[in-house]
């Protein structure tokens, strides 16, 4: 499989659909982008970063108490929460900074919905001493001070977006009228397998590291391939980061689990794989949520992280494919999910996260005994104490 | 030949400049909006761009994004908005273009979308966040309901594609001002007059320019070199400040009239 191809096409899905004054911007990445990606200097500075600043390689770990707790699955946690900031985003906006200095841009722009993106980028802009703006929905701002402050510390500026659901959708329209109005000096760091081409190749990139070293650690470690791979989606570059390296290994089940907020048949879910129906936002076509007239809905999830109408393309055409299944999760069984990780494993995840730890509890009712898993462990949950401890 | 190729060649004719207006169709009620259609013609408006509102408008800047919120609010659909263009034909062949993003036209069925459009007599669409690379099915289903597909050039705009962009415009060619979102600007931009000039040597159709046009003054220079000149936030400024009034109508037309006065 060689997708998606040149004009950024995951078969029906991605493609660019941004205003004219985009497009001439988004050609020069795609130039620029194609050359590193073969470029053996880029490729060892990159790496350098990787592990000297981030923490690679991060460890696959067996989770023995939890794997008892569920009986008949093995359970391996590729722990991306244990990298600098907290989170795999890290992985992504050190990569996109390298691009930016490359390019020669003096000013990036991120959006933001947990933070955990935010963070990252302000954090690289901070290495790399670029300028930085963020934009954060008021919404979030609110459920994610902590980050927040983060962001502000690091010496970026957080500028609230107040307009329709003040969430992530919210953030990125506000970003993208930024970069049209300032293409000629400012990159945009896109913090999720999503957005015009060449963003959701080029992030896909940037986290397959996650999968490239868990098929690594795992044939080390079992002498074999798992038979699950789970993560999380929001826009979904943790699951994409995790999951293309496993491609062509045709026994190896994946499985994306959604947000489905307060109930798949409510109103209030972020479900846009299996509630949505194709469409185009920010740059891309997928799979998205959209009313009958053909207006974005406004997604709900108690993890910010989760909390989109719309989903990366190439997630929509693993879907249409069948190559991967996508499942939901509830805010309560997020909630569950969190508890169980913390009080089996001593490890607090990310709300986002604890999406796919609680789908473990489902899956291991369906699988055949002794059967393996290998769980993103995309993020860490320090950012989400304060937000939930009334509802733990 | 449509409606807009017809009115350009009568103004050439004339050796006069097309005006072109955006409201947002539907603010804040369709019914104002057929209203405003038939006043901007009586003040001098040669071509009305009505706005079909998306939720999510990444191209417009704080005054549209409010004028779609409000559109919304009041519930206007795509298939209402079809509905007045009917309505307004009734009355008038003033020619009527579309705005829109391109989920809500997607999402109907370019099919059907551009069948409603065209017989309803809708005469072009403009889809800001559509370049041509993506737009092959669309412009199929345009032409064959005789809808024109008018497509942007951009300061940022390559001469490689710039080749295309003209090939598949159809009506007019919309030249943006500057980089940037929809809404009023104090001054002109550095250098877009030459820039005008030079894409009107090369493109050898109407060009027509707009983003951050909203004066008498701005209307006026812009005029001098482009074939057109389009105002929007401006207007929809006015409507804005006339919400709730009696005389709303008749008060944006006034101002309406103030910047036809200059091309």
């Amino acid at each position: 499989m060689n997708l998606p191809d040149r004009k950024g096409h995951f078969g029906e899905f991605g493609g660019k659909f941004v205003p004219e004054t985009l497009m001439a911007a988004l050609s020069d990445l795609e130039k620029v982008f194609y050359s590193l990606k073969s470029n053996k200097k880029f490729k060892a500075e990159f790496d350098f970063y990787l592990k000297e600043y981030a923490g690679r390689p991060t460890g696959l770990y067996h989770a023995k108490r939890l794997s008892a707790h569920l009986k008949r699955l093995k359970v391996y946690l590729k722990r991306e929460d244990l990298l600098h900031t907290g989170a795999h985003k890290i992985n992504n906006t050190l990569g996109q900074l390298l691009v930016a200095r490359r390019m020669g841009k003096t000013r990036v722009i991120a959006e933001t919905g947990a933070g955990q993106h935010g963070v990252a980028t302000a954090t690289a802009a901070a290495l790399f001493n670029v300028q930085c703006d963020i934009y954060m929905g008021e919404e979030d701002i609110a459920r994610q001070s902590l980050n927040v402050f983060r962001m502000r510390l690091l010496g970026a500026k957080v500028i609230p977006v107040k307009t329709g659901s003040k969430t992530l959708k919210d953030a990125m329209n506000e970003a993208m009228r930024d970069w049209v109005t300032n293409v000629h000096d400012t990159f945009y760091v896109i913090g999720t397998v999503a957005g015009p081409h060449p963003y959701p190749l080029m992030v896909r990139e940037f986290q397959s590291v996650i999968g490239r070293e868990a098929r690594k650690q795992f044939i080390t470690k079992e002498n074999k391939l798992p038979d699950y791979l789970l993560a999380c989606i929001g826009g979904g570059s943790n699951a994409m980061g995790l999951f293309y390296n496993f491609f062509n290994d045709k026994n190896v089940r994946m499985i994306g689990v959604e947000a489905a907020g307060l109930g798949l048949n409510t109103q209030k879910h972020a479900a846009s794989l299996n509630k949505g129906e194709i469409g185009v936002l920010h740059g891309s076509k997928s799979s998205i949520l959209q009313d009958s007239d053909g207006q974005i809905k406004i997604a709900h999830s108690i993890a910010a992280g989760l909390d989109y109408p719309g989903v990366g393309p190439e997630h929509a055409y693993y879907k249409k494919i069948g190559r991967a299944q996508y499942v939901c999760v509830t805010d309560q069984e997020a909630i569950a999910g969190l508890k169980l990780l913390s009080q089996t494993e001593g490890i607090i995840p990310a709300l986002e996260t604890a999406h796919a730890i609680a789908y473990l509890g489902k899956l291991a009712k369906r699988v055949r005994k002794n059967s393996s898993v290998i769980v993103c462990l995309s993020g860490r949950g320090d950012k989400d104490v304060t937000s939930i401890k009334d509802l733990v | 030949m449509n409606r807009i190729d017809r009115k350009f060649q009568q103004l050439r004719r004339k050796n006069k400049k097309v005006f072109i207006a955006f409201v947002t169709a539907g603010d804040p009620t369709l019914k104002t909006t057929e209203k405003l259609v038939f006043e901007f013609e009586h003040a001098g408006v040669d071509i009305v761009e009505l706005g079909v509102p998306f939720s999510d408008p990444m191209a417009d800047g704080p005054t549209i994004q409010a004028a779609s919120q409000r559109a919304l609010d009041g519930g206007v659909t795509v298939k209402k908005i079809l509905q007045a263009v009917k309505n307004i034909r009734v009355k008038s062949q003033i020619p009527l273009v579309l705005m829109t993003y391109y989920n809500p036209v997607f999402h109907f069925g370019l099919e059907k979308f551009f069948r409603a459009a065209g017989q309803v007599g809708v005469d072009g669409i403009i889809v800001p966040d559509l370049p041509c690379e993506e737009a092959v099915s669309l412009m199929k289903a345009a032409r064959k309901n005789r809808v024109a597909t008018i497509f942007f050039l951009s300061p940022t705009t390559t001469k490689k594609r710039m080749k295309n962009i003209v090939r598949d415009s159809g009506g007019f060619i919309y030249y943006l001002s500057l980089t940037g979102v929809t809404g009023v600007r104090k001054g002109l931009p550095e250098g877009l007059l030459v820039h005008v000039r030079q894409a009107k040597r090369y493109a050898k159709k109407p060009i027509c320019v707009g983003f951050g046009i909203s004066t008498p003054a701005q209307v006026k220079s812009v005029a001098r070199v482009a074939d057109g000149v389009i105002v929007g936030s401006a207007i929809v400024n006015e409507i804005k400040k006339n919400l709730g009034k009696r005389n709303l109508v008749k008060n944006v037309s006034r101002f309406v009239r103030r910047l036809t006065n200059n091309v």
